[in-house]
């Protein structure tokens, strides 16, 4: 009770204000959970917090296979309480978590990329390949993750939004779609002048989600 | 934006706060003659020196104590918590017969010298863009390490992007 023993002063209340404690007495948790209109944070301080993410997933890391995994494990518990935030925030009606990987794909290029990004993500794609019925693909232009950060040509293999498809990752883990999320970058490619930042998630689903998808589609 | 005749920006070289080059780059052809890179070196090397002992030189303004004291003694210290007296600059401008070179110097120390046609008006204003753009593209970079050579390709896309459209206005 340390606000009590400097209460001589009539400021001293306002003295302890500060992150624990705010002056209006309100802390976090007095917050409604719905407010989502206007809580916008600031790119630079998060371009600061995710630089220092990489610095600190890049030490005593052997290779960048394991960089991109430390930065996809940031994301994945992230992902995991997201899910259950964005459902809560949805109409009653329909706050009922997906149940087809297609709702769930959308869900994720609608709700939680206008949740973390303010936009949509821009495509959503199937893969066109026969033998893997089992990739999706997610992709955005210019990831906001990315914003600021030029990957040394000696590591062109990485890039950093695999914290996203860690968080990806984590909604599909936790909606019961289990399914491995890896970012690959493909500007630089065909029509990558357009957009050298543009980004891949691919979405591989495990066996056992198609399985219980082919049993839906014919119930 | 007003028009201005030839405007042209032909160098940009980043020094940082120990004299090193870490940042070095022409934009026009033909605007400045070729030098080697240890050419650059020594005139970021030199440049650094001399910048020095010109800040030096310069007096520390009483001025500036004895406004402080008095906007605060009319205001009652209106201008908020700022008491860090205002750092000696050094030298700011060269200027040749051909080209003009204006210097800023970061708080920390970085120093960015600007090579520019002696008509280019607006220097300052360029000048804050390059600096917002090494803060952003570089300062921001989990790759970067602080005070070695800068290269960030973004940062390169960015700044060439923006003094080509200053060049070709």
């Amino acid at each position: 009770m340390a606000h009590i023993v400097g209460s001589g002063k009539a400021a001293s209340s306002k003295e302890q204000a500060g992150l624990r404690y705010p002056s209006n007495g309100k802390t976090i948790y007095h917050r409604p959970l719905n407010r989502t209109k206007t809580a916008e944070l600031s790119q630079a301080s998060f371009a600061y917090l995710f630089s220092e993410m990489v610095s600190y997933a890049q030490r005593r890391v052997t290779g960048i296979q394991e960089l991109e995994k430390r930065l996809n494990l940031q994301g994945h518990p992230i992902g995991l309480k997201l899910l259950d935030l964005l459902l809560m925030r949805e109409p009653p009606r329909s706050q009922t978590r997906p149940l087809t990987i297609i709702a769930l794909l959308h869900f994720i290029k609608i709700n939680l990329w206008t949740h973390l990004f303010g936009r949509q993500a821009d495509r959503l794609e199937k893969s066109s390949d026969p033998a893997a019925p089992d990739e999706y693909m997610i992709i955005d232009n210019e990831p906001l993750v990315n914003a600021y950060i030029s990957v040394p040509r000696e590591m062109s293999q990485l890039n950093c939004a695999a914290f996203v498809a860690g968080i990806v990752e984590g909604v599909c883990d936790g909606a019961m779609f289990p399914a491995r999320v890896t970012a690959h970058s493909v500007g630089g490619k065909e029509e990558g002048e357009m957009w050298p930042g543009k980004t891949v998630f691919l979405v591989k689903f495990q066996p056992e989600v198609l399985e219980r998808e082919a049993l839906i589609g014919k119930g | 934006m007003f028009v201005f005749p030839h405007v042209t920006v032909f160098a940009l070289i980043i020094i940082n706060k120990a004299g090193g080059l870490i940042y070095n780059r022409t934009f026009h052809e033909g605007g400045l003659n070729k030098i080697s890179t240890n050419d650059y070196l020594v005139l970021a090397g030199t440049f650094h020196g001399v910048h020095a002992i010109t800040a030096r030189l310069n007096p520390l303004r009483p001025a500036s104590t004895a406004k402080r004291s008095s906007t605060s003694s009319v205001t009652g210290g209106g201008s908020g918590p700022l008491t860090r007296p205002e750092l000696p600059s050094g030298l700011e401008v060269l200027e040749t017969e051909n080209f003009r070179m204006q210097c800023f110097a970061t708080l920390t120390g970085t120093k960015f010298l600007l090579f520019t046609d002696t008509t280019q008006a607006n220097v300052d204003l360029t000048m804050r863009r390059v600096y917002e753009m090494y803060t952003d593209y570089v300062m921001k970079n989990p790759f970067y390490q602080l005070e070695m050579p800068v290269r960030c390709d973004m940062f390169d896309r960015k700044l060439g992007s923006y003094i080509r459209e200053i060049n070709n206005r």
